[in-house]
């Protein structure tokens, strides 16, 4: 009796161990992030200001809003006053942690909403297409025909100074960013099979955004916003720098930064302050949206 | 060509319609009436009602847009309330001073930029590289008027070596390019030329490790020539890309200039625009966005069309 190739082939694919499972994407680029120095030690110091911006008020820090006319912009390094204190006697230590609240949320809520609004317009522009993708891809054009910086300035300058006049006009400057990134990769995944497979089996246009589609653009599109974040809490923290975001006396870095500015030939590394709390969260939003681009690069 | 450029133009007006309709709408997206700002608080409804009708604000919308239109085409975007002169000859010499800044931010922004990118992207993964790179990340990350602060504390206050703020002895007189006036203009152009300076070389950097990882690089090698050559066509392939960028970058600089030249009272059109904010003034306020707008549209397009001029790639698409 003779043994015909072909099912002696699937035998010995029957008989052979089970592959070992492989590891999903995400479980693999999560691998990589936590094994890349730089983004985790830029991740330690964004959860550590974010968690005494929390926390502020059991820290037994100061006062932030008790001044004192006797005890004006002593120096770093005063006897409790480890960061000295600001031009009306504030201090400094328990402005800048205090400051880190208004200034995250001005900084980071512009973006979560641009978010949200920029991947739904993108999703839809891009997967619906004709006419629709037209409308929305052309009012993108235009905000695009302004600086972002003017934009800004332009709406928070228009709408008035106030909190939430900055964050309503850092959204609309970031909308348009987003939607166009969103636009792009929901093109280009819109036409593979999965998707045309997922709409020969009946599934509806909703359906098939929010199911097939989202998952596949979101990476992309999340770590674009992660850096946006650098950019926007910069912006944020102008707005307020040129007196259109918080008003005195809310403790917040760009506002610090504004009323410290006459301080700087008194004390004048106390003034610098707030801005280096600033570029400390704008650069480690910044790496860690470096990290995770190259870390969602598998290929490499 | 021409085909190329006459169709990027027409694409334009529409673009430049709706940026004069988006600053059209502002003055009236703030709340209230527009003319509430301008107003005295006790004012009496009679001034109220005349003052509408003379700056027209008793007409629909549309025909209001039609109006300034109308006009802004003919060179008159109004007067000033504060100063009572023509917004468009106040905004224009502004952007005279911003220009320059602009321009020399751009010099010592674009170099660095190109020369770190290239070098970071020839010489990938060394300490070179990883120098070059951190340099860009803090430049692109760095809050730039708090650096121009830094700057001032540094090179005015501590060394006393430049004037902090200013454009030229005696307040902000006529620009002229002599040591006097120059002396004004390093920190704030140094200021200005991180965030540039930064993206380049990211840019520059990525092309030159794209190219060189490219097929036909590897043909050069292999023929044996040497690499200067090799270097020569690396240049050729990321120069298209990377002029793009620095075109893109030269208009941020020119619209964007608010926060550093309010930082170093800088007479350009980001400090008038801070007066305009902070005074009402809203025709002067939408005059100084349109104009800056309107420069940031026409940059676009020169590059676009520049792109087109030493890429042939891009024409057939």
């Amino acid at each position: 009796m003779s043994i015909s190739p072909i099912s002696a082939i699937s035998d010995a694919a029957l008989q052979a161990e089970p592959a070992t499972k492989a590891r999903g994407y995400w479980t693999t680029v999560g691998r990589r992030i936590i094994r890349d120095k730089v983004s985790m030690t830029c991740a330690c110091i964004l959860i550590a200001i974010f968690l005494s911006a929390l926390c502020a008020s059991w820290l037994g820090l100061a006062d932030p809003y008790q001044g004192s006319m006797i005890r004006r912009l002593r120096h770093i390094g005063t006897p409790n006053y480890p960061l000295g204190t600001d031009e009306l006697g504030r201090d400094m230590l328990a402005r800048l942690i205090y400051g880190g609240r208004l200034s995250l949320v001005v900084g980071i809520l512009p973006v979560i909403f641009a978010f949200v609004i920029g991947t739904s317009l993108g999703l839809v522009a891009g997967y619906i297409g004709g006419k629709i993708n037209t409308a929305i891809m052309r009012t993108v054009d235009v905000f695009y025909a302004f600086p972002s910086v003017l934009l800004a300035i332009a709406i928070s300058g228009a709408l008035g100074a106030g909190i939430v006049n900055s964050i309503v006009s850092l959204t609309i400057v970031f909308v348009p960013q987003i939607t166009r990134v969103a636009e792009s990769v929901t093109t280009g995944v819109r036409n593979m099979d999965f998707v045309e497979a997922a709409r020969a089996s009946g599934a509806g246009p909703f359906t098939i955004m929010r199911v097939h589609m989202l998952g596949n653009v979101l990476g992309p599109i999340f770590v674009y916003a992660t850096g946006l974040i650098s950019v926007s809490m910069i912006l944020a923290a102008g707005l307020s720098f040129l007196g259109l975001g918080t008003k005195p006396p809310e403790p917040e870095w760009g506002l610090m930064l504004n009323t410290l500015r006459t301080a700087i030939y008194i004390n004048p590394w106390v003034a610098a302050l707030p801005g280096v709390m600033i570029f400390a969260v704008s650069i480690c939003f910044n790496l860690l949206s470096d990290g995770m681009r190259s870390a969602m690069d598998i290929r490499n | 060509m021409f085909v190329y450029i006459a169709r990027r133009i027409v694409y334009v007006i529409p673009i430049v319609i709706s940026v004069a309709l988006v600053c059209f709408l502002l003055v009236h997206i703030t709340p209230g009436d527009p003319l509430v700002a301008i107003l005295p608080a006790d004012a009496s409804q009679e001034l109220a009602a005349q003052l509408r009708i003379a700056y027209g604000f008793d007409r629909p919308l549309p025909i209001q847009f039609g109006l300034w239109l109308w006009k802004a085409v003919n060179g008159d975007l109004g007067h000033s309330i504060a100063t009572g002169r023509p917004v468009l000859s106040e905004v224009m010499r502004a952007v005279g001073n911003t220009v320059t800044l602009a321009i020399a931010a751009a010099m010592i922004g674009f170099t660095l930029g190109l020369l770190f990118g290239l070098i970071a992207g020839y010489f990938r993964d060394t300490w070179i590289d990883k120098v070059a790179t951190s340099i860009a990340i803090a430049g692109v990350s760095v809050p730039h008027y708090w650096l121009g602060m830094v700057l001032v504390i540094i090179f005015s206050v501590q060394l006393n070596w430049l004037p902090a703020v200013g454009a030229g002895p005696g307040g902000s007189g006529a620009w002229g390019w002599d040591w006097e006036h120059i002396r004004y203009l390093i920190l704030p152009a140094i200021t200005t030329s991180v965030i540039p300076m930064g993206i380049v070389t990211r840019t520059v950097r990525a092309l030159t490790g794209d190219i060189l990882s490219q097929d036909f690089v590897e043909a050069l090698r292999a023929k044996g020539l040497r690499e200067t050559y090799v270097f020569r066509h690396v240049i050729k392939n990321a120069a298209p890309t990377a002029m793009a960028v620095m075109g893109l970058q030269l208009g941020y600089m020119l619209g964007g200039s608010i926060l550093i030249e309010t930082v170093f009272s800088w007479p350009g059109s980001g400090l008038l625009l801070n007066s305009a904010i902070f005074q009402r003034d809203l025709p002067l306020l939408q005059g100084t966005i349109l104009v800056l707008a309107l420069f940031f549209v026409f940059l676009n397009l020169m590059v676009d069309i520049a792109q087109a001029a030493i890429d042939p790639r891009i024409k057939r698409s």
